[in-house]
């Protein structure tokens, strides 16, 4: 087993003002970036704050960004830099700092509670379900997701736009929708919930410029853009730009 | 804590920097050359854009039997050069006096200007919205694609469908170029092999579309009800997911498609046929 | 008096996985406000973790599984030793939780004709689990989140206020329940955001804070794992049961050592995994016991043949339930027949194609791959067993999920115990939260409706100036004591080390002994841990709150385990390896003692079990109910 020393800068502070410290920590042998903020915490820096909890990339606690790239600190190998490479650890920089590397994620749990639910469809009891696997297959994608918010970190709607957030669901909930729109028995057209044209103009998916950075740093590798959010656009036209549709729409609205 | 930066009490930061979030002043912490890729785009563009206009304005040298210029066809323009048995229609009549190539290059312009694929490569590279992940962006205010002009993005599908038939004419085009420059059927060339691998990638990358693979199965709720369609979508979705190679794939090869024509029109190279 | 926020609600849940989150969709919709605390964000609970499925008998994958099967197959798995009326209650209702959820947006893999699939596991005679490839337990600990805030939409469209009847407290972590009398009356706790202190006036408060993996050194739990509620239980007087059997998991992963412990599906094998030796043996073979020796194959042919045929074959011994298998790869490491890294080797891709594995095990082949460089679909992972579960717990009843002795107080989840008996079957845990949690929350409900205004038990405040000094110790660590605050860090690596060692996977009395008296020491060593900085979101105060549950709960592990003469699901001893029929109706109770003993500070005494209902003995053969049952038993 190898060991050397890596020179590491973690961002410390809280909302009065912080900065980069500097430590030079030891790292082993297929240590990921957590075992080294642990191994802080453990010898130099004891209220050192981090969220963490699987450690297995299943739960999606320990986000944060790692020279500049938003990152699950627990799926991040040491292996992946230089020995002699700075790494320089921060929080996830869309959301409001509490302390160190924890952020306030409330804002996620805000949106999640837009999205209005799944619809149960009415006449079926519990266990007369049926549904055929080509049919779940595109929501189970979306249902891999673990709500790391680093999609929601990075998306530059609202990380560079603050003011964004207000109009805007991000990626993860936008992509909510679009798995409760391709849910086989969900039933909020029937209930009158058109979920294509409110993902337009409840929840900000004209926001979404497809510049694919949430599908970059999803740990799940879940397509965001190319499975959720373009085909949720797509169905948005369906509804408000298809003029087709809109032609067919006047017609019935004329006939009694 | 008494460490490092003080917060920022401007309240005209934005972004990042807004006040709230954790205290770092760089704008952006990444340390790999996050700057290549949409460097690269922009350059690769950039070019074809220059390439593409002087070829459209040109007006010459775009038709040596058997080979037409797919910048010009179909040829829509009463001045367009005699092309037999050619996509030749001058619908436009006399009083139209420009190149010919403008009046259909719209519509392949449409197509991939509203592309997802090319929305996220030109808004990276040329307007740096963002221009990587994770690195702010310049501008000061966002709206995305929720109104005018880039609500307009919307309309991409209309440009599928009208893809559909310029390709088709293309296709046509590649049926014609296995002539020989007297007009006799079964001969082909380099050219004809050009013009082949330019329709292929061009079908390809058509069908690769985001809207293609809406209308094709992607907007129904229930695919087991709908066997073919779902087949057609699962197919349309692995093409799809090398869209983006395609995109290019098919650029290089519309423009290589056009010079070789230029070459050999300007009499610069004789086409090699093979038999 | 100490400042604190405070609260008032009808139904207090701590913990935010599977039970706790049923119990609080439960409790809600028994029209009772209910708050939820948890010491993570919502949604991150230890739940994701469960991969498998999860195990209700629908009959979907073969007709014949009914629930008289799973309760068998349950009680065979805790050999005997479960509650049988909570064993029977799992197995009836299962089925309708995981149905339930369907309703709630779950979605599940899928048979073909389009109801849900159920998968094969060990100790299960059918294919009985409901999973969505091996990430079963995310989809379970999201739909119940949705359904959480589904009822907060509706609130919020009633009452103008999302968190009217339903608020999660997250991050937040319950140090006491409180009492008044010998009734519970709320709870008292901090923000680990801000550490300020709180209190939730409630006259019922729901127990489901998982188990207490880590008090162990290699463990697939996570640091929100260390007996909360257990401990909470003991300090308000209410006992455990079954302690001394905790699950240590076959296949954890060996390497790298950062990731030692952390969780290799049993779905591995369910799918055609294979175990093997240094020496390419494929050893199971060697280490079906004798009650077993019926049910599985004895040679390599008819075990491969199972996967195809599963009717005129018997299953391969990798599919032993989880004791025996880790038992199996305990003895052949320390054989020095061992992986490099000091597991066994276990291979899915001799029997599977790459695609297919890909499908089946995508979280599998995921961490592999990240984590540890190894493409499961091309060579075997190295695995050993890693401690996962502990089947003990707080002693409840079985139809109310009440704990003993304190009214108000209700349990479920990993946290009660009784249900697993010595030993769960894989699967059985997904099924236990959802059926336990919701009777705890519907029962916990009940009793608080059913109390009039002024019977509400109060909270008196030297109890909360009592918590808040307990909690505050960290920080005043020196204060008259002669040596220096000790480290937390360092305290709680030597308990992982201790119970790692003396009261692991086997066991023998003078290692148990020794156990306490290093448990004793620590526990006057942790009085004086100490930490820096300040109370906000501070990691090293947190785990030295925490260290107290970790001292307390393992104290009665290895209690208990001294005292059970006799090797029984997971509570294996060196020094008694047979199962004894004598053992076998006896639980042991643990409470806090009064007065020290040499032994430490928890009281035991055995206490018998009731004698199961007879219509439920008449499912087992006779022969098979005397390699479990006396002869008295089985003859009245």
């Amino acid at each position: 087993m190898s060991t050397y020393t890596a020179h590491f800068k973690v961002w410390r502070g809280d909302t009065e003002g912080g900065g980069l410290q500097d430590f030079d920590v030891e790292v082993n042998d297929g240590e990921v970036v957590l075992d080294i903020i642990h191994r802080l915490q453990a010898t130099q820096a004891h209220d050192l704050a981090v969220r963490w909890n699987c450690k297995a990339g299943k739960c999606g606690s320990c986000s944060a960004e790692v020279n500049g790239r938003p990152r699950l600190l627990c799926m991040t190998r040491m292996s992946l830099f230089g020995e002699d490479e700075v790494i320089t650890v921060t929080p996830m920089r869309a959301f409001p700092i509490v302390r160190d590397l924890v952020t306030d994620v409330s804002f996620n749990y805000a949106k999640a509670r837009e999205v209005p639910s799944f619809v149960p469809p009415a006449g079926l009891a519990p266990g007369e379900y049926r549904m055929a696997q080509e049919d779940v297959a595109r929501s189970q994608e979306f249902r891999k997701c673990i709500e790391c918010f680093l999609c929601q970190d990075t998306c530059h709607v609202v990380r560079d736009h603050e003011e964004n957030k207000a109009a805007f669901a991000g990626p993860r909930f936008l992509m909510r929708i679009a798995e409760l729109d391709m849910h086989p028995l969900d039933a909020a057209q029937e209930a009158g919930l058109d979920r294509k044209s409110s993902a337009q103009d409840d929840h900000g998916l004209g926001y979404c410029n497809i510049t694919k950075c949430c599908t970059e740093v999803c740990p799940e590798q879940i397509k965001i853009t190319d499975n959720a959010l373009i085909p949720l656009k797509e169905r948005a036209v369906d509804r408000k730009y298809d003029p087709l549709v809109w032609l067919g729409n006047v017609i019935r609205r004329r006939t009694p | 804590m008494a460490t490092g930066t003080e917060p920022h009490t401007d309240a005209a930061r934005r972004g990042v920097l807004t006040t709230g979030r954790a205290a770092i002043a760089a704008r952006h912490l990444r340390t790999d050359r996050w700057w290549v890729p949409p460097l690269v785009t922009a350059l690769g563009l950039g070019a074809f854009v220059v390439y593409s206009t002087w070829r459209a304005f040109a007006n010459s040298n775009y038709y040596s039997e058997p080979y037409v210029s797919p910048f010009y066809s179909p040829c829509l323009g009463a001045n367009c050069v005699d092309m037999p048995l050619g996509a030749r229609w001058p619908l436009f009549g006399e009083w139209w006096g420009l190149s010919p190539a403008l009046l259909v290059l719209i519509f392949p312009l449409g197509f991939r200007l509203t592309c997802y694929y090319y929305r996220k490569a030109y808004y990276r590279g040329f307007w740096a919205s963002p221009p990587a992940c994770a690195v702010a962006e310049p501008h000061a205010t966002y709206t995305g694609e929720t109104r005018f002009p880039l609500i307009l993005q919307n309309i991409h599908r209309y440009f599928f469908y009208f893809a559909i038939p310029v390709a088709g004419i293309l296709t046509y085009d590649v049926v014609l170029a296995f002539r020989d420059t007297h007009g006799h059927w079964g001969h082909a060339g380099l050219g004809t092999l050009i013009l082949l691998i330019n329709i292929v990638l061009i079908w390809a990358y058509t069908f690769s579309c985001h809207s293609c693979r809406h209308i094709v199965g992607g907007r129904l709720k229930h695919f087991s009800k709908h066997p073919v369609r779902y087949r057609l979508w699962s197919w349309v979705g692995k093409l799809n997911a090398r869209h983006m190679l395609l995109a290019w794939a098919s650029l290089i090869s519309v423009a290589v498609a056009d010079f070789y024509v230029f070459l050999v029109a300007s009499g610069a190279f004789d086409d090699p046929r093979f038999f | 008096m100490t400042q604190v926020e405070r609260h008032t609600y009808d139904v207090v849940v701590i913990g935010a996985g599977g039970a706790g989150l049923r119990a609080a969709i439960e409790a809600r919709e028994q029209g009772l406000r209910t708050a939820v605390i948890c010491k993570s964000l919502f949604g991150k609970a230890h739940t994701v973790m469960a991969e498998g499925g999860i195990a209700a008998s629908m009959g979907n994958a073969n007709s014949s599984d009914n629930w008289q099967v799973h309760f068998r197959d349950t009680m065979r798995g805790g050999k005997f030793l479960n509650q049988w009326r909570m064993a029977e209650l799992h197995a009836r209702e299962a089925p309708d939780r995981v149905w339930e959820l369907e309703t709630w947006g779950a979605l599940f893999d899928r048979t073909k004709d389009g109801r849900i699939s159920q998968r094969n596991f060990g100790g299960h005679e059918y294919p009985r689990l409901a999973h969505v490839g091996d990430r079963t337990g995310l989809e379970l600990i999201r739909t119940l989140q949705q359904k959480i805030v589904s009822l907060q939409q509706e609130d919020f469209k009633e009452l103008g206020d999302y968190e009217a009847r339903l608020k999660v407290f997250q991050e937040c972590t319950v140090t006491r329940v409180l009492k008044d009398g010998p009734k519970v009356s709320g709870v008292f706790g901090y923000v680990r955001e801000s550490g300020r202190f709180f209190v939730i006036e409630a006259p019922a408060v729901v127990l489901a804070t998982g188990g207490i993996g880590k008090s162990f050194k290699v463990t697939s739990n996570s640091w929100e794992y260390t007996g909360d509620g257990h401990a909470l239980a003991l300090l308000a007087g209410a006992p455990l049961i079954n302690m001394e059997f905790v699950q240590f998991h076959p296949t954890g992963m060996v390497w790298p050592p950062s990731v030692k412990g952390i969780l290799v599906t049993e779905s591995v094998r369910g799918d055609g995994g294979v175990l093997r030796n240094s020496d390419g043996k494929r050893f199971m073979f060697d280490y079906i016991p004798d009650v077993f020796k019926e049910k599985y194959a004895q040679s390599e042919d008819e075990a491969d043949g199972w996967y195809a045929d599963p009717e005129h074959h018997r299953r391969p011994p990798e599919l032993l339930p989880r004791d025996e298998v880790a038992r199996a790869i305990n003895s052949e490491v320390k054989a020095g027949r061992g992986s490099p890294h000091g597991g066994v080797f276990l291979d899915v891709s001799t029997r599977l194609s790459a695609e297919e594995i890909k499908r089946r095990l995508p979280s599998m082949h995921h961490q592999f791959m990240e984590l540890a460089d190894v493409d499961i679909t091309a060579e075997p992972m190295e695995v050993g067993p890693t401690c996962h579960y502990v089947m003990g717990g707080v002693d409840v009843d079985p139809d109310s999920a009440a704990a003993t002795g304190v009214p108000g107080l209700y349990a479920a989840g990993e946290v009660a115990g009784g249900m697993h008996g010595s030993n769960r079957l894989g699967g059985n845990s997904l099924s236990d939260l959802l059926v336990f949690g919701r009777r705890a929350g519907l029962h916990a409900a009940q009793y608080a409706a059913g109390l009039g205004a002024a019977d509400r038990p109060l909270v008196a405040d030297e109890q909360i100036d009592a918590a808040a000094a307990e909690a505050l110790r960290p920080f005043s660590a020196e204060g008259g004591d002669p040596a220096a605050p000790e480290n937390p860090y360092t305290l709680h690596q030597e308990l992982q080390q201790t119970m790692n060692d003396l009261v692991g996977i086997i066991r023998r009395a003078d290692e148990m002994r020794e156990a306490l008296t290093r448990l004793a020491a620590l526990r006057l060593r942790a009085r004086r841990a100490g930490v820096e900085g300040h109370r906000q979101f501070n990691p090293g105060w947190h785990l030295a709150l925490d260290l107290r549950n970790m001292l307390l709960v393992s104290e009665c592990v290895a209690r208990a385990a001294l005292e059970r003469t006799e090797s029984r699901g997971g509570h294996t001893r060196d020094d008694h390896p047979e199962m004894d029929r004598r053992w076998r109706k006896v639980n042991l109770v643990l409470g806090i003692a009064e007065a020290e003993d040499d032994l430490g500070q928890v009281s035991l005494v055995r206490r018998d079990m009731p004698p199961i209902r007879g219509d439920l003995l008449t499912l087992f053969e006779k022969d098979e109910l005397l390699k479990y049952l006396t002869d008295d038993e089985v003859d009245a």
